[in-house]
């Protein structure tokens, strides 16, 4: 059982719980645990316990490769003024619907 | 003071779980973690819920006009019926996740059956009641793995508060007149019964565990479900039901 840790910290876990059937599975928090087994158990305990979700999914947040805010006008900005790649110039039939 | 069979029975029940609760209660802002003191919580408020469901139908079956909180906070210490083993103090966090293994091990089989009762509150509650104690059994078990098969001192610890709760299992499985005429009736469960299963469940989490099953009971086992009590139920029903009786009537 060497994947049991033994730190005296436990690591840091995000969780996402899929609150019905059908819909996406959305990140609420965060928690620690010292496992993945035991991570899904706490997350159960602090994020569903008012009927929150359906499933649930546990991510250590180590594992979460995150965008730089230093890098955030290069990874972001070059995208505010291209308005082309909406889809607002489509005339759109009145016949369709629910669009 | 002589109460129908039934009454005590759903006393018993409830009585094992409210005590249980409120030593779980009292690691809330105590446990290793955040996490944990809500897990704890949880799981207390778990066996409120279903206390307050036996006390309430105590109260209504023995038809004094004994209400859920009067039997709760104005009982005196010779009148709660529950096992030894709930109201054992909590010491450190393996006595009590100790506890919790060998508690909701038996209880969960004790409910399974129970929900097959003849008696529609009994079997109600059970077949709710089942559920929870699945993850109670199971949050304990984790634990148990954990601390016994972790790092020596875990392990030693672990160890030790099995040791400390191992007396208080006997008790459990005992059974007597009271229970028996229920049984018969097809209301109670034989508690007797349950060891064989209680056993089997129990010896295979201590050898996952690398723990060692301890030995040793107390003699005579017992006496809780006849209102003999350990010395620390005292202490917790004077932290209990202190306020209640200060205030008689008191909500907020």
């Amino acid at each position: 059982m060497s994947d049991r840790t033994t730190e005296r910290d436990w690591p840091l876990w995000e969780v996402f719980v899929r609150s019905r059937r059908g819909l996406n599975h959305q990140h609420v928090g965060s928690l620690h645990a010292p496992d993945a087994a035991m991570a899904l158990r706490n997350a159960r305990d602090v994020y569903t316990r008012r009927s929150e979700g359906v499933s649930l999914w546990v991510v250590p947040a180590a594992a979460i490769v995150a965008s730089s805010p230093d890098e955030k006008d290069s990874f972001f900005d070059p995208a505010a003024d291209k308005a082309y790649r909406h889809p607002t110039f489509y005339e759109i039939p009145a016949e369709v619907q629910h669009l | 003071m002589t109460m129908p069979a039934l009454a005590t029975y759903a006393l018993r029940l409830g009585d094992d779980a409210l005590v249980l609760s409120h030593r779980l209660g009292e690691w809330v802002t105590n446990a290793p973690q955040l996490e944990e003191d809500v897990a704890l919580a949880n799981i207390g408020l778990d066996l409120l819920g279903q206390a307050r469901t036996l006390l309430s139908y105590a109260g209504e079956v023995e038809a004094a006009g004994r209400t859920e909180d009067d039997l709760a906070y104005l009982r005196d210490e010779r009148e709660f019926l529950n096992v030894h083993l709930v109201e054992r103090p909590n010491e450190d966090f393996a006595v009590s996740m100790a506890r919790q293994l060998l508690f909701s091990t038996y209880q969960l089989a004790l409910y399974e059956r129970l929900q097959d009762s003849a008696d529609p509150t009994l079997s109600g509650m059970a077949a709710k009641a089942v559920k929870e104690v699945d993850y109670h059994r199971d949050h304990a078990t984790q634990w148990v793995l954990r601390l016994g098969d972790g790092t020596d001192e875990s392990h030693r610890r672990m160890q030790a508060g099995l040791a400390r709760l191992w007396p208080y299992v006997d008790e459990l499985f005992g059974t007597d007149d009271v229970e028996q005429s229920l049984v018969a009736d097809g209301i109670a469960v034989d508690a007797s019964a349950l060891r064989a299963g209680w056993d089997g469940y129990v010896d295979g989490v201590l050898a996952e565990a690398t723990l060692t099953r301890p030995e040793g009971t107390r003699t005579p086992p017992g006496g809780g479900r006849r209102g003999i009590h350990t010395e620390p139920m005292g202490f917790l029903l004077a932290e209990m039901q202190h306020l209640h009786r200060a205030h008689p009537g008191a909500s907020w």
